[in-house]
C-alpha cells in the first residue's frame, strides 16, 4: 500500500457507513441499540449531550480502529473487500458476544443482572447478543460491521491495484 | 391477623388469594399460606418458570410446612416485602421467613438471583416436612439432583443452574429432595436457593451470613418505604400497595409488569386466562400519578424512561403492551402440558393483545410525561420530540376504531374512552407547550383544532341523551366503567352534570354489592362470566371523593379494602358473591387504583378542612 494519506478519509467513510446502517436500523424499528449513546453515557447522564459526545467519540474510535484493519490487511497481504468483510464479521461477533455483555460491569450508568436493586442505574443491559435492544440487533450490528470491514477492504483493494 | 385452618392433605390448589408475593424487582415468587413456593420464573418475570404448581400440581414446588395439623398467621415484616408465616400446632409454634435478598452481587460473589427461606422455632417444638421439587421450563424439565457438598445440591445445568444450600439434611427421592425437621424454640435453619443463567454458579452462604442478608433486606425495604410521603389514615394499605407495585418493577429497565403470573383464570373453568407478565401502556398515566404523588421520583423517572425509549421499536405508533425490554415478539403459545389453575386451561405464554390497536396508549404515555413534568422533573429535548410525534399520530388516527382499554377481541369499535384519551393526549401536549416545556411551533394550531374536534365528537356521539350518560362506544348504549376515569385525566370535572349522570348510570348497571364490573357481563363476547373489576371499583371511590362526598368515598374504600387478602394483596378481579380473588395475582393496576383513590380521598379531606 502506498497511499497512506488516503487512509484517514477511507476510515472516516467506513465509520460513517457503519454508523448510518446502525442508525437506520434504529429509525426503522429493528433495534434500539445506539453505540454512540452507550459510549456518550460513560461521560454524562444527560441524554442530549450523551448523544453528541458519544457520536464524536464513536466516530473518532471507528476512524482509529480502521488503522488496525489496515495493519491486518498488510500483515497477511490480502487487500480485498471480502477479506475486509470477514474481518468486520469477526469484529461484530466479538462486539456482540464479548464487548457488549462486558459493558454492564464497566459502564457507570448501566444496570446488570448482578447489581443491587438499590443501585441507581438507568441504562438497561444489552443481554445475550444485545437482544434486549430488539431481536434484530445482532443482525443489524453484524451487517454494519461487515459493511465497515468491506468498505475498508474495498478501498485497500483499489489502492493495491492502483499501486500495482 | 387472619387465621385459617390448614387444608393440608387435600389435593387442591390453594385459593388465589392465599398467595403472598416476595421479589427482588427482577422476578417474583408466590408463596401459599401453607408455606409452599408455587410460582417462580427465572431469571426475570417473563422467563420460564422453575416452580409452577400454581398452574399444575406437578409443575414444581418448594414447600416447608408442619407435619401435624396447623393453623396459619401471616404478615409482612412492617414496611418490607419480607414475608413471615407463623405455623401453630398443638406442640408448638414455628415461623417461616421468606424473602428475595436485596444484595449487591457486583461487589461480592452472591448469586444472580436468590430465594432465602428461614425457619425458626418460636415456642415448643414443631415437626416440619420439606419438599424441594423444581421443574424448569414450565414444568417440562424433570431435572436430577446432584450433591455438590454436604450442604449443597445442584439441579439443572447447561444454560440454567439451581443450587440449594441448606443446614438441613436433605434426602434425594429422584424427583424431589425431602427432609423432616424437628425444630425447637430458638432454633433457626436456612434454605438458600440460588440461580444462575449462562454463568458460573455461586452458592449463597447460610447461617449467620444468611441472617445478615435478611437483616439487610429488611433495612433496605424499610429505608425505601420511608420515601412514601402519604400520611393519611389509609397509609398502611397504601404503603403495602406501593411495595407491591415496586415488586412488579423491573429494575433493569424501569418497566412495570401488570402481574407476575400467567393464566390465573378470571373465571374458573372459563377461557379467560391471559399472560400478564408484560407491561401495558394503558396503565401508564395512573401508575405515574401514583409514583409521583407518593414521592417515588426515581421510580417515576425510570418508568418514564422506559415508556419513551423502550417503546422505540414501534415508534411513533405504540403497541398496547411490550415485554420488560420493550420487545414485541409476544406471540401466544399454549402450554398444553400444564393443567391450569383448578384445571382451567389453556395456560398461555405470551399475549396476543400485542396485535390489537389501543388508541388510549398514546394519551396514557403523554399523560404520564405531563404528570412527571408537572412534579418539577425535567423532560429533555429528545423526549419532548417523541411526545410531539405521538401527538401527530393522534391527529392522524383518532377517528379509527380500536380494541379499547379492555382489549375486547373481535372487530374494532369506536370506544368513547379511547377518543377521550386522544383528547387527553393533545390537551396534555398543549399544556406542556403553554408551560414552555415543549415547543409545538406550527403544530399548536393543528393540535388545538383536533382536540376541539375530538371533544365535539365525544359530546355529540359519546353521550347518549336518552340514557343521560356517556357510553362505551360512540352512538352506543352500553356502559363502560373506564369512563369514570375521565375526571382523573381532566376531561371533565367530577361535578360536571354529565359525569355525575354517568356515574349514576354506571352504578345502576354495573354495580354488584359495592363492587363494579368493568362492563356488562357478556359484552366482550367471551365465554363465561368474569368477576367484578378491582380497578374500576376504586375509580368509583375516586369519583365520589372528587365530588366532595368524602364519607361515602371512605366507606366504599374501606369496603373494597376488605377484599384484600390477609397480607393486603389484590388480584385483578373479585368474585362478588364469595369475595374470592380472580385473575392474575397480585395485580399492579388494582394496587395503582387503590393508591390513586386514597390520594384523591386525602386531597378531598384537605379541601374540606380548609
Amino acid at each position: 500500500m502506498n497511499a497512506p494519506w488516503y487512509l484517514s478519509l477511507w476510515a472516516l467513510v467506513a465509520t460513517l457507513a457503519m454508523t448510518s446502517i446502525l442508525e437506520t436500523s434504529r429509525g426503522l424499528g429493528f433495534s434500539r441499540l445506539s453505540l454512540p449513546f452507550l459510549i456518550g453515557t460513560f461521560f454524562t447522564g444527560r441524554r442530549g449531550r450523551a448523544v453528541i459526545v458519544g457520536f464524536a467519540v464513536y466516530t473518532i474510535g471507528g476512524w482509529l480502529f480502521a488503522f488496525v484493519y489496515f495493519l491486518l490487511f498488510s500483515s497477511v497481504r490480502i487487500y480485498t473487500w471480502w477479506f475486509g468483510a470477514i474481518a468486520g464479521l469477526a469484529h461484530g461477533m466479538f462486539l456482540l458476544t464479548c464487548a457488549l455483555p462486558l459493558l454492564p460491569f464497566v459502564h457507570p450508568r448501566m444496570a446488570s443482572e448482578y447489581h443491587s436493586v438499590s443501585a441507581i442505574r438507568q441504562l438497561e443491559p444489552p443481554g445475550f447478543l444485545a437482544m434486549n435492544y430488539g431481536y434484530h440487533t445482532p443482525l443489524s450490528t453484524l451487517i454494519a460491521q461487515i459493511v465497515y470491514g468491506a468498505t475498508l477492504g474495498g478501498f485497500a483493494q483499489i489502492a493495491h491495484w492502483a499501486g500495482a | 391477623m387472619d387465621r385459617q385452618m390448614s387444608r393440608a392433605g387435600r389435593p387442591l390448589q390453594p385459593e388465589i388469594r392465599d398467595y403472598a408475593i416476595i421479589g427482588d424487582c427482577r422476578t417474583a415468587a408466590l408463596i401459599s399460606r401453607e408455606g409452599s413456593l408455587d410460582w417462580l420464573c427465572l431469571p426475570n418475570f417473563s422467563s420460564t418458570s422453575a416452580f409452577a404448581r400454581l398452574l399444575d400440581l406437578n409443575a414444581g414446588h418448594f414447600s416447608i410446612r408442619p407435619s401435624a395439623p396447623f393453623t396459619v398467621e401471616r404478615h409482612y415484616v412492617p414496611a418490607t416485602a419480607v414475608l413471615a408465616t407463623t405455623f401453630k400446632t398443638d406442640s408448638g409454634i414455628a415461623r417461616l421467613i421468606d424473602l428475595c435478598p436485596i444484595s449487591d452481587s457486583i461487589g461480592s460473589l452472591l448469586p444472580m438471583r436468590e430465594i432465602l427461606r428461614i425457619i425458626e422455632g418460636v415456642a415448643g417444638s414443631v415437626d416440619l416436612e420439606i419438599e424441594f421439587a423444581p421443574r424448569l421450563d414450565y414444568g417440562r424439565m424433570r431435572s436430577t439432583f446432584r450433591k455438590l457438598t454436604d450442604a449443597v445440591w445442584r439441579c439443572g445445568g447447561g444454560r440454567e443452574l439451581l443450587l440449594l444450600n441448606s443446614n438441613v439434611e436433605l434426602a434425594d427421592h429422584g424427583s424431589m429432595l425431602t427432609a423432616r425437621l424437628h425444630t425447637t424454640a430458638g432454633e433457626r435453619r436456612h434454605f438458600s436457593l440460588s440461580y444462575v443463567e449462562c454463568d458460573v454458579g455461586t452458592i449463597a452462604p447460610v447461617g449467620a451470613d444468611a441472617d445478615a442478608r435478611c437483616d439487610r433486606t429488611i433495612a433496605w425495604w424499610q429505608d425505601w418505604s420511608r420515601t412514601c410521603r402519604f400520611a393519611g389514615r389509609e397509609r398502611d394499605i397504601v404503603l403495602r400497595s406501593a411495595i407491591t407495585l415496586k415488586l412488579m418493577t423491573f429494575c433493569l429497565s424501569g418497566s412495570i409488569v401488570a402481574a407476575p403470573t400467567t393464566s390465573v383464570p378470571e373465571a374458573i373453568g372459563g377461557e379467560r386466562n391471559w399472560d400478564y407478565r408484560y407491561c401495558w401502556l394503558r396503565d401508564a398515566g395512573l401508575t405515574m400519578s401514583a409514583l409521583v404523588d407518593l414521592g417515588f421520583h426515581e421510580e417515576a423517572a425510570a418508568y418514564l424512561g422506559w415508556l419513551l425509549h423502550a417503546t422505540r421499536l414501534t415508534r411513533p405508533n405504540l403497541c398496547s403492551l411490550y415485554d420488560v425490554y420493550g420487545r414485541t415478539n409476544l406471540r401466544v403459545r399454549i402450554a398444553d402440558w400444564l393443567a391450569g389453575y383448578l384445571n382451567t386451561a389453556p395456560v398461555r405464554i405470551g399475549n396476543d393483545a400485542i396485535k390489537q390497536l389501543q388508541l388510549d396508549a398514546h394519551g396514557q404515555v403523554i399523560a404520564a410525561a405531563q404528570i412527571f413534568a408537572a412534579a418539577g422533573c425535567e423532560l429533555d429535548t429528545l423526549e419532548a420530540r417523541m411526545l410531539i410525534g405521538f401527538g401527530d399520530v393522534i391527529c392522524k388516527r383518532w377517528r379509527e376504531p380500536d380494541n379499547g382499554i379492555w382489549e375486547i377481541p373481535g372487530a374494532r369499535r369506536p370506544y368513547t374512552f379511547s377518543k377521550a384519551m386522544c383528547w387527553v393526549a393533545l390537551d396534555r401536549l398543549l399544556s406542556l407547550h403553554e408551560r414552555g416545556i415543549i415547543d409545538l411551533a406550527a403544530r399548536e394550531a393543528i393540535f388545538r383544532r383536533t382536540r376541539s374536534d375530538i371533544g365535539d365528537c365525544i359530546e355529540a356521539r359519546g353521550f347518549n341523551a336518552a340514557l343521560n350518560s356517556y357510553t362505551a362506544e360512540l352512538d352506543g348504549k352500553e356502559m363502560d366503567a373506564a369512563l369514570l376515569l375521565l375526571i382523573c385525566f381532566g376531561y371533565k370535572a367530577a361535578s360536571d352534570s354529565r359525569m355525575v349522570a354517568t356515574y349514576n348510570r354506571v352504578h345502576d348497571e354495573l354495580d354488584c354489592g359495592g363492587l363494579l364490573y368493568r362492563y356488562r357481563p357478556g359484552y366482550d363476547g367471551l365465554k363465561g362470566t368474569e368477576g367484578a373489576f378491582g380497578l374500576v371499583s376504586f375509580f368509583a371511590v375516586a369519583h365520589l371523593a372528587e365530588r366532595g362526598l368524602v364519607e361515602e368515598a371512605v366507606r366504599r374504600f374501606d369496603y373494597l379494602c376488605d377484599f384484600a387478602n390477609d397480607v393486603g394483596l389484590f388480584g385483578e378481579q373479585i368474585e362478588p358473591r364469595s369475595g374470592k380473588a380472580l385473575g392474575n395475582f397480585p395485580q399492579a393496576f388494582t394496587h395503582v387504583g387503590l393508591i390513586y383513590s386514597a390520594i384523591v380521598i386525602e386531597r378531598a379531606r384537605r379541601r374540606t378542612a380548609q
